[in-house]
């Protein structure tokens, strides 16, 4: 620790006194009309900005240092691969894992069972997002009108028609999948900027036409009384209800993880990675493009619509303020922060970002500042997010050795 | 080496214009079967050019390119897209490589496969034992080109890591990885030391002979005549010369056009 970097951290200490002294110096007390001077945040401000000042020099400092010796750790999500290949080890953990997410809901109160089912849907539509921002590597912006044509498929359709929710998830799904090959076909010459440009716009016409077609949606006062999901004709009671809606998401992340393994590594997943690398090489290869972002719109689209349609009987009622472009943004959150391509990163991310901020209410005010530390520290700490994708290594026994 | 007498490649009068500017003009070439032949020609003479507007990444504005592998019909090339064209038998490498940089060297070569393989949606997610034995084709076959190009021992290496020499016989791997009766390749010894140059040389004919007809654009002189059945000429969009190493050498156009013109010539 040197002389510049404590006079850095000094700097940094006074900048963030003097940019947090109107939010956490000045409180106005507006029933008595006086003005409150908390001087003693500005001291925790002052010591706490200057103790991460140095904290962060020193981590970049080692990391520097770290640089050009060649580090025989393999990435966190090789290790990790290595670490539960191993059956003594994979089969308590997996179990470990399964006993605790089946006897969740029973451990705990309903409304902690309802946020872990909010926390499952996310990390479906980040892992159904994955496959369109990670793998193909087409950054879409307007995810989120996907997830609302699921959620307003199951709420009109059950509302006009009667309609279960069995029978809607596939219809939504395939509702779904349609609107991404609809999305698809307009920006198959897009890319980059221009490309989340045009998904950001699709996204914003969806939810504008479902909040101002009245006769359609019932505009800004939404869809009610929607049905819960039954279960073989049963009636259920509000907790039951929850519960079984929790399981529900359990079984569709796990088939989700299972599906989406299977296509990263399979002609179409490579497909979406050549697309996502390089486009004109991959059409030089062989590769259809149209076919290879259509599908890949399409299958990403899939898994929104279906958590649309849960999300719709979770709650009963829907409006197209649920399906704003902060839904888009935080779900391509949880993938950037996850990390790209990996499908444990999203899970991780999706629980990160759903939960931490139920669980931050203890810091009432500050909730979302807290949130958003944790965040902008993480893209400094780990750019590539919290697990790296890995690709699949293959063993070979040399012919001519 | 046989050479047959039909042109798998024939390019009859192919234009292309930027624009005002005439980057090819009238050009004619043809590639035989169990050929090497090379286009040589200074800088923005148009070969690239010309390689993208055989392999569909541009559109032509007039002439034919027309492709007959053997024993198939022949086909018109003009206005298909790049990844048809590649499954009618032609592939390429690129000047400026484009490897897919953040998968393996294998995954690599698994693409050029690609065309020649067709599992979808359902057979990624169900993988019924026809997609697994597709799969396992893939694989193997990828690994024997990696093999033929001397990867082997980089197969789960990303591609990003590969040395220059290592990238470039990787783009010539993922192009054979799509069966191509005609492989065009894009300055291949362009940045390789002399060694690397002489081990590319066997390659290429190692390739003409297990049946792919090459056709390159290269600058290393030696290279090209050492090589090369016949040569294509270009300077300016235009064909100069055409022959053998010999008569090409020979021919005050190309000398012309290589060394500028002497003044009392």
């Amino acid at each position: 620790m040197n002389f510049a970097e404590i006079r850095r951290a000094l700097g940094v200490a006074l900048w963030f006194v003097f940019l947090t002294f109107p939010l956490m110096v000045i409180r106005v007390d507006s029933i008595e009309s006086t003005i409150e001077w908390r001087w003693m945040n500005m001291l925790w401000v002052a010591v706490g900005s200057f103790a991460l000042s140095l904290l962060t020099s020193w981590y970049f400092r080692r990391r520097e240092a770290a640089v050009g010796k060649v580090s025989d750790k393999p990435p966190l999500a090789v290790r990790l691969r290595t670490w539960t290949a191993d059956p003594a080890r994979r089969l308590p953990l997996f179990g470990a894992l399964a006993a605790f997410a089946i006897v969740f809901p029973f451990l705990f109160s309903s409304y902690q069972t309802n946020i872990m089912t909010t926390a499952l849907m996310y990390v479906v539509l980040g892992l159904g997002l994955n496959i369109v921002v990670g793998l193909a590597g087409l950054l879409d912006l307007g995810y989120v009108a996907f997830y609302a044509v699921g959620a307003y498929s199951y709420a009109l359709l059950n509302t006009h028609f009667g309609l279960g929710f069995w029978t809607v998830l596939p219809i939504g799904a395939a509702l779904a999948a349609l609107f991404g090959i609809l999305l698809g076909f307009p920006v198959l010459r897009l890319r980059g900027d221009y490309l989340a440009i045009v998904t950001l716009a699709f996204g914003e016409i969806i939810r504008l036409v479902l909040e101002n077609w009245n006769d359609f949606s019932q505009g800004p006062s939404g869809i009610s009384n929607i049905e819960r999901p039954a279960l073989f004709g049963i009636e259920l009671t509000l907790n039951q209800s929850i519960t079984y809606l929790y399981f529900l998401m359990l079984l569709m992340v796990i088939i989700t993880i299972f599906v989406v393994n299977r296509l990263q590594d399979s002609r179409i997943g490579r497909a979406w990675l050549a697309l996502r690398e390089d486009d004109i090489a991959c059409q030089a290869m062989g590769i259809d493009k149209t076919k290879t972002k259509l599908t890949a719109f399409a299958l990403g689209a899939t898994w929104a619509g279906m958590v649309g349609v849960i999300f719709a009987a979770k709650t009963t009622f829907i409006n197209p303020a649920s399906f704003t472009f902060l839904e888009s943004a935080i779900i391509l959150a949880i993938v950037v922060l996850g990390g790209m391509g990996s499908i444990l990163g999203v899970i991780i991310g999706a629980f990160i970002l759903i939960l931490l901020p139920e669980y931050l209410r203890a810091l009432a005010d500050y909730r979302m500042l807290a949130f958003g530390a944790i965040l902008v520290t993480m893209m400094i700490f780990r750019p590539q997010g919290i697990i790296a994708n890995v690709r699949r290594t293959y063993q070979f026994t040399r012919k001519d050795a | 080496m046989q050479q047959s007498n039909t042109a798998i490649l024939e390019v009859k009068g192919l234009s292309m214009a930027f624009g005002g500017i005439q980057a090819l003009n009238q050009l004619d070439l043809k590639v035989h079967g169990g050929e090497i032949v090379a286009l040589i020609g200074p800088n923005g003479a148009g070969k690239t050019t010309f390689f993208n507007c055989v392999t569909g990444i541009y559109t032509p504005t007039a002439g034919d390119v027309l492709l007959t592998p053997p024993g198939q019909k022949t086909t018109r090339l003009n206005g298909l897209k790049p990844n048809v064209i590649a499954k009618r038998g032609m592939a390429r490498t690129f000047q400026n490589i484009r490897l897919f940089q953040n998968m393996t060297v294998l995954e690599n070569v698994m693409i050029g496969r690609h065309c020649r393989t067709s599992s979808f949606i359902l057979g990624a997610i169900f993988r019924p034992p026809h997609t697994r034995r597709e799969e396992q084709e893939i694989v193997d076959h990828s690994y024997a080109i990696l093999e033929k190009v001397g990867l082997a021992d980089v197969v789960n290496d990303f591609s990003k890591n590969l040395s220059y020499g290592q990238q470039r016989r990787l783009e010539i791997a993922r192009a054979l990885a799509t069966e191509p009766s005609l492989l065009l390749l894009d300055e291949p010894a362009a940045g390789m030391n002399p060694q690397e140059t002489q081990e590319l040389d066997k390659l290429i004919r190692r390739i003409r002979d297990e049946g792919h007809a090459v056709l390159l654009i290269e600058h290393d002189m030696k290279l090209v005549m050492n090589l090369s059945d016949r040569i294509y000429v270009m300077d300016y969009g235009r064909r100069i010369a055409t022959g053998t190493p010999q008569e090409v050498s020979a021919d005050p156009a190309v000398i012309k056009a290589y060394l500028g013109e002497s003044d009392d010539a």
